[in-house]
């Protein structure tokens, strides 16, 4: 029976890889130059569409010469793509394995590099399309299924996407990898959760059903919209508006991904730990970490990897690459500080796990922010997010009573919800922020005296709020399915035996 | 023929070896152990999870030595391995049935 579902899968495979490879020829859709330049964020119009989209379109597309992209802003968000892979492998597979027992390293470091496989191959049949095509305000369509239309391989020429600045535009390819990789290491971020007890195909069952019904339309809701070179006069605003997705439209800033990733992520983790149940022998036996050495080195890659992340979001190489850039490095640094400084005041030493810990939190805390606030208000971000992830690592991780073996919501949890409500607080002009952009007509941004912190808080609060519910939601109907067919946990005897001999035949650390 | 085993600080080991050479041990064992007596063990504090580690890393050492050379040996790991604090160790002495050396085949006194 597991051979012939193993035969099945790999035929199904097979045949998804010839569609895709068929799916290379696009008929008309690419090989438009003027067509693609106005597909944004990357809404792939399909071809009718495009050519329909009126005598004005292509008036105003005769008169301005269709944009081509940046080799620089090319380059980089090619290096920020490797960056954000690098995050997860090896990365977050090393600062999540060395913190569990050296019996079950193995078991996380397959969880994480073959999560993301995973995702990154789903990213790629249909995952890019629900996310960033047009459809509705909650989720894409599938203009973009097996990738077709995003170059033409009979012409030779490539589709373009769109970024934040009117008129400039980098290959689709590029964005489409670069939010793979993001699909990648949110599905991955949730494995710390359940780790050290969790079934390997429970995992990869799950990450399908999350990464289809929860990535991809909060992926959609915040991030996709037409991009800027759609907004041509006032009279298509609303309609431009009408068609980005729902949280978008509210005006929530996410630079990279607090609500997208960590919060969505963070949840998944949590409601996992709940359903999945406590590791035996939680709270007597000693489950302390078995490489401190190791997470160090997973954190510091985290760090580095983490400025592509950030500011790579971007999306091109400009000075808000740069703000996103700088910001990166100074909340991570103000939140290793404080989280040192809270653990050694409040349990008399500073820890390597703490300092690794507290690097992280003011990762994910700027992760919204980086290019939505100043320099003074990314340090801000960081001191607090030192001190709230302690806490939420500590004081609420009691509270709440679940085992999250590695804290996943204990710091991208809080670090997320945290650094998307202060992102509406140091946005604004009048601390340091950049605001946002107010009319994309004319690429003006809101002046502080039309800024109220307290309205934008609150839209980052509903973004959040429907970030929580809806991963929630999601991730107990998908654990339920998944624990109902094939379970969640191993048995007794494997979790005592360790997971890399029980499940993966192997250990980490030859005796 | 005794076999004389003493467990002891790990930073001893060096000062204990030269105190045994210099009275005429030839051989000895060592491994790493770990134990506790009176001294206390200490906490590990994991993200808020604290571990109460009792076992102290030890070394222990094994000298298999004629009768005769029982006292001296154990004035010399005494002597060597003494810091005068909790956690000094202890030297246990056993009864030593038969000794054989693998190369020559030698048995008893000669084979120590």
């Amino acid at each position: 029976m597991k051979k012939l579902l193993a035969s099945f899968v790999l035929g199904l495979s097979l045949l998804a890889g010839g569609t895709m490879s068929m799916a290379q020829t696009p008929a008309a859709t690419a090989s438009e130059p003027a067509a693609a330049a106005s597909v944004a964020a990357p809404a792939a119009a399909a071809p009718a569409a495009a050519a329909a989209a009126a005598p004005a379109d292509a008036a105003s597309a005769a008169a301005a010469p269709a944009p081509v992209p940046n080799k620089g802003d090319t380059a980089w968000m090619m290096v920020s793509t490797l960056l954000v892979i690098l995050m997860t492998v090896p990365g977050l597979a090393l600062f999540y394995g060395g913190l569990v027992r050296s019996k079950n390293m193995l078991s996380v470091l397959m969880q994480v590099m073959v999560t993301f496989s995973l995702i990154v191959v789903l990213w790629f049949i249909y995952g890019y399309s629900l996310a960033f095509t047009e459809g509705n305000a909650y989720i894409g369509g599938f203009d973009r299924l097996f990738m077709k239309g995003i170059w033409d391989n009979a012409a030779g020429t490539f589709a373009n996407g769109a970024t934040f600045s009117k008129g400039v535009v980098i290959p689709e390819i590029v964005f489409a990898a670069f939010q793979a990789t993001f699909a990648g290491i949110t599905c991955t971020l949730i494995v710390g959760s359940f780790a050290e007890r969790i079934k390997f195909s429970a995992v990869l069952m799950f990450m399908v059903l999350w990464f289809t019904f929860s990535y991809a339309p909060i992926a959609h809701m915040v991030w996709f919209w037409m991009g800027p070179d759609a907004y041509t006069g006032k009279e298509v605003v609303d309609a431009m508006n009408g068609k980005a997705g729902q949280i978008w439209q509210w005006g929530a800033l996410d630079f990279a991904g607090g609500t997208v990733v960590h919060i969505n992520a963070a949840v998944a983790g949590l409601v996992g730990a709940f359903m999945v149940g406590k590791r035996i022998g939680y709270g007597k036996e000693s489950m302390a970490p078995h490489s401190l050495t190791l997470t160090m080195v997973g954190a510091s890659l985290l760090w580095v990897g983490w400025f592509g992340f950030n500011a790579g979001s971007a999306l091109e190489a400009n000075g808000f690459a740069a703000l996103a850039f700088i910001n990166t490095f100074g909340a991570t640094a103000a939140a290793v500080l404080s989280w040192s400084v809270g653990e050694a005041l409040h349990k008399g030493k500073a820890s390597m796990l703490g300092a690794a810990s507290g690097a992280v939190a003011g990762l994910v805390a700027i992760t919204p922010a980086a290019g939505n606030v100043g320099i003074g208000g990314a340090l801000v971000i960081g001191l607090i997010a030192g001190f709230a992830c302690l806490w939420g690592v500590t004081g609420l991780k009691k509270i709440l009573g679940a085992d999250d073996t590695l804290d996943v919501f204990g710091v991208h949890g809080v670090g997320g919800i945290i650094g998307a409500l202060l992102t509406g607080v140091f946005n604004s002009p009048s601390l340091g922020g950049p605001g946002f952009v107010a009319d994309w007509v004319t690429a003006t941004g809101v002046t502080a005296a039309d800024y109220s912190i307290a309205s934008q808080v609150w839209i980052q609060a509903k973004a959040v709020m429907v970030t929580i519910v809806w991963s929630g939601v999601v991730s107990i109907i998908a654990y339920k399915i998944v624990d109902m067919t094939i379970g969640l946990r191993v048995s007794e005897e494997d979790e005592r035996e360790g997971l890399d001999i029980t499940s993966h035949g192997e250990t980490a650390y030859n005796r | 023929m005794k076999l004389v085993t003493a467990i002891i600080k790990p930073f001893k080991l060096d000062e204990v070896r030269e105190a045994l050479s210099g009275i005429g041990v030839q051989g000895i064992t060592v491994t790493e152990v770990k134990g506790f007596g009176r001294q206390k063990g200490h906490t590990e504090l994991y993200r808020g999870a604290e571990y109460v580690v009792d076992f102290l890393p030890k070394v222990k050492i094994e000298a298999a030595v004629s009768e005769e050379l029982v006292d001296r040996v154990i004035e010399a790991v005494e002597g060597a391995a003494r810091t005068g604090k909790i956690g000094d160790g202890k030297i246990f002495v056993y009864n030593l049935e038969q000794v054989v050396r693998i190369r020559t085949g030698e048995t008893g006194k000669e084979a120590l």
